[in-house]
C-alpha cells in the first residue's frame, strides 16, 4: 500500500519534471540525452561541492580564526 | 435607446478628491468585470526555460538535417537555387519545424459529424513524431465539444433550421467543403457570378432581415466573413485618412486596414487612454509632414477578441469617437447573437444605440451556424459600399441553401417563428457562459476575460503543457482547442472554450470535471486571485464629455 502510494508519487512527480522541462514533447532519444546532460551536470555539481565544499570551509574557518581571536594563539605558538 | 454618460456626476467625480477608486462606471449600465490576472513569476521563468530547452534541441536537429544525418522532411531549398534569398530560415519556419511540429496532432484534427455539442473524431496516429498521420479506421465517437464557436448552437443537423435548409432546393449545387471553426453542416456553393447579376429575392430578404435584427437602416451581406472586413474597409477609408486599430484585431481586419493604404496606429487593447492619446494626437498634428487634417478617423474594435475572450469597453469607445468626431467600425463576429439580453450583440449588451456604431460589421459563421458575413449601417453608406466594395463586385453572391439558414436562425433568435427558442438559447448560453466561467475560477485555473464572454481562455503557459492538454483532454472524451505562438504572445499559450447553448448542465459539469483533473495532474491551477481591476483607474485622466464647440 504505502509502497504503491510512493511510486505513484514517483511517477507524478516524473510526470511534472517532463512537463517543466518539455521532455514530454522530445523524441525518446533526445529525452535520454536531456536526462544524460542534466543528470551529469547535477552529478559533478553534487561531486564537486563534495570534494571542494569542506576544504573551502576549513580554509575559511582558519582564516576567520586567524582574523578574530587567533592573534594570540598563532604568537603562543611562535614563541614557544 | 441612448445611453448619455452622465455629465454631472462626471464633473463631480473629476472635481473631489474622492478617497474611493473613481470609475468610468457612470457609462456602463451592468458591472464590467474583465479581468487578466498577472502571469505568475515562476511560471514565467518555467516557460522561457521551456522554449530554451526546445530551442536548442530545434537546433541540434536541425544541425542533423544539415549533416544529412537525419532524414529532413520538411521543405528544403532546392539544390539549383541555393544562391537565393532562404527561404526556410526564419524564426517562423523554425518554430514550425522544431516545436509545433511535435505537438501537431493537437490541431487540424478530421471531424466527421456536425460539429454541435458532440462531434466524432477520426482517430489517428503517427509513426514518425507528426509528419505524416494514418487514420486508424475508428472514430471516437460523442467527444463533448468545447472548441466550436456554436454560441447559439445552431450547428445542428435537427430541427426547424435544419429543415428548411434541406428542404430549400437549389439546382446550381457545386461542391462541399467543411470549415475549420464551426463547420456549418456544409456549404453549397452557387454559381452565381456577382451580386449585381444575380441577386435573388432571398439576399434581399435576408439583408433587410439583417438591418432589422440590428436596429440600422439598412445591411448587407457577403460570402464571406474575412472579405467583408479586408475588403470593405479599403472601400471606406483611403489616402489621407488614418484607421487606429486595438492591437489584438483579427488577421481580416488587420489586412483590409493595411489594403486601404491609410497609415495604421496600434492602441493597447481595449485601453482608452492609450486611444484617447491616439486621437489626440492624430488631431493636433495631423498628417505627417504637412500637418493637414486627417479627412477620416477610423476606429476599429471588435466586440468580442476571440482570444482574450474581452469585450470592447464600447460605451467608452463611443464616447471617445463623439468627442474627437471619428467613425467607429466594429467588428461582431463573435459577439452578434452570443451576447445581449436579445442577442444583437454588444450595442444591445451594453444597451447603446446601434446608430452610434456608424460600420456594424459581423459574421453568419459563429453563432448563425452557416457562413458569409454582413456590414449593416445608414443607408447612404450601404448604398456606397454596393457601389464601391470590391467584396459586392467581384465576389459570387451567397449561395441561397445558406442564406436559408441564416435567415431561419436569425428568425428564431428574434422569436419571428413564433416560439421562445431563439431566446431561450441566448439566456441558455449567458447561463452557462457565467457558470463555465465560475467554476473555473473557483477552482483556480487562470481564466483571462469578460465574466460575459462565452469565450474561455484558460492559461497554459507552458509548451509541454499545451500538448498534455489537448491530448489528456481528448482521451478523457473532451475537444478542446489549445493556442500557442503566433496566435498568443509566446508565453501565453492557452487552451480555449468555447461555451454554447447547445452545452446541457450534465455536459459542462462532466467537462468542468476533466479538466479540474487534468488540472491537477498538470498542475494548472496558477492562480494566486490577484485580481487587477482595468476599471480602478482615476476619472481625470480621461474624461468623456463631449464637447461640441
Ligand atoms: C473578428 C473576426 N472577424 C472576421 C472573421 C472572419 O469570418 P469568417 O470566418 O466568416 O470568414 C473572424 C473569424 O474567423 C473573426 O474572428
Amino acid at each position: 500500500m504505502d509502497v504503491k502510494h510512493i511510486k505513484d508519487y514517483l511517477s507524478w512527480l516524473y510526470y511534472q519534471y517532463l512537463l517543466i522541462t518539455c521532455s514530454y514533447v522530445l523524441e525518446p532519444w533526445e529525452q535520454s540525452i536531456f536526462n544524460t546532460v542534466l543528470l551529469t551536470a547535477i552529478a559533478m555539481m553534487i561531486y564537486s561541492s563534495y570534494v571542494f565544499i569542506p576544504i573551502h570551509i576549513q580554509l575559511a574557518m582558519d582564516f576567520f580564526s586567524g582574523i578574530v581571536g587567533g592573534q594570540h594563539e598563532s604568537t603562543v605558538a611562535l614563541m614557544s | 435607446m441612448p445611453v448619455e454618460p452622465n455629465h454631472e456626476e462626471c464633473a463631480r467625480h473629476s472635481k473631489c478628491p474622492s478617497p474611493l477608486p473613481v470609475h468610468n462606471g457612470a457609462l456602463y449600465k451592468r458591472s464590467f468585470n474583465e479581468s487578466f490576472e498577472e502571469t505568475p513569476m515562476f511560471v514565467a521563468v518555467l516557460t522561457y526555460m521551456g522554449y530554451g530547452i526546445l530551442t536548442l534541441f530545434g537546433y541540434l536537429r536541425d544541425f542533423l538535417r544539415a549533416w544529412k544525418i537525419e532524414k529532413c522532411h520538411n521543405a528544403t531549398e532546392r539544390g539549383e537555387q541555393k544562391d537565393f534569398v532562404p527561404l526556410y530560415q526564419d524564426f517562423e519556419n523554425f518554430y514550425t519545424r522544431n516545436l509545433y511540429m511535435r505537438i501537431r496532432d493537437n490541431w487540424n484534427r478530421p471531424v466527421c459529424s456536425v460539429p454541435g455539442e458532440r462531434v466524432d473524431v477520426v482517430e489517428r496516429y503517427t509513426e514518425d513524431y507528426n509528419w505524416t498521420f494514418k487514420f486508424t479506421g475508428r472514430v471516437i465517437k460523442g467527444v463533448i465539444n468545447m472548441g466550436s464557436y456554436n454560441y447559439l448552437g445552431f450547428a445542428q443537423n435537427q430541427g426547424l433550421c435544419f429543415l428548411i435548409f434541406f428542404v430549400f432546393r437549389f439546382n446550381l449545387l457545386l461542391s462541399v467543403s467543411f470549415r475549420y471553426d464551426t463547420i456549418p453542416v456544409s456549404l453549397f456553393f452557387s454559381s452565381l457570378q456577382s451580386v449585381f447579376l444575380c441577386n435573388l429575392d432571398i439576399h434581399e430578404e435576408l439583408e433587410s432581415l439583417v438591418a432589422r435584427f440590428l436596429g440600422v437602416e439598412a445591411a448587407m451581406t457577403y460570402g464571406m466573413g474575412f472579405a467583408t472586413n479586408s475588403m470593405n474597409i479599403p472601400a471606406l477609408v483611403g489616402k489621407g485618412c488614418l484607421i487606429l486599430s486595438d492591437e489584438l484585431n483579427h488577421a481580416s481586419l488587420v489586412l483590409g486596414a493595411r489594403l486601404s493604404g491609410a497609415p495604421i496606429r496600434i492602441f493597447k487593447h481595449n485601453n482608452m487612454q492609450s486611444l484617447e492619446k491616439l486621437l489626440r494626437d492624430a488631431i493636433v498634428q495631423g498628417q505627417p509632414r504637412t500637418h493637414r487634417p486627417w479627412k477620416k478617423i477610423l476606429i476599429v474594435v471588435e466586440g468580442i477578441y476571440s482570444m482574450e475572450g474581452s469585450i470592447v469597453r464600447l460605451p467608452e469607445v463611443i464616447a471617445l469617437k463623439k468627442k474627437y468626431k471619428a467613425y467607429l467600425y466594429l467588428d461582431e463576429a463573435h459577439s452578434i447573437g452570443a451576447l445581449g439580453p436579445t442577442g444583437r450583440g454588444v450595442v444591445d449588451y451594453f444597451g447603446l444605440d446601434p446608430r452610434d456604431v456608424d460600420i456594424m460589421m459581423g459574421t453568419f459563421t459563429k453563432s448563425f451556424g452557416s457562413a458569409g458575413g454582413y456590414i449593416g449601417g445608414s443607408k447612404v453608406l450601404i448604398d456606397y459600399l454596393r457601389k464601391h466594395s470590391h467584396s459586392t463586385a467581384y465576389a459570387t453572391s451567397m449561395s441561397p441553401p445558406v442564406a436559408e439558414q441564416i435567415i431561419a436562425s436569425m428568425k428564431c433568435i428574434m422569436g419571428d417563428d413564433g416560439t421562445s427558442l431563439g431566446q431561450d438559447r441566448v439566456q441558455q448560453l449567458a447561463a452557462n457562459t457565467r457558470y463555465f466561467r465560475r467554476r473555473l475560477v473557483e477552482m483556480g485555473f487562470i481564466i483571462y476575460g469578460n465574466s460575459d464572454s462565452p469565450v474561455v481562455p484558460l492559461m497554459l503557459y507552458m509548451p509541454g503543457k499545451i500538448g498534455a492538454f489537448g491530448r489528456e483532454m481528448l482521451k478523457r472524451n473532451i475537444g478542446v482547442v489549445v493556442v500557442g505562438f503566433p496566435a498568443t504572445p509566446i508565453i501565453e499559450s492557452r487552451a480555449r472554450f468555447c461555451v454554447s447553448a447547445a452545452h446541457t448542465k450534465e455536459m459542462l459539469d462532466l467537462a468542468l470535471r476533466e479538466i479540474s483533473e487534468v488540472g491537477d495532474l498538470l498542475q494548472l491551477k496558477y492562480s494566486r486571485h490577484h485580481f487587477v481591476p482595468l476599471l480602478d483607474r482615476p476619472f481625470d485622466e480621461t474624461t468623456y464629455e463631449e464637447t461640441d464647440d
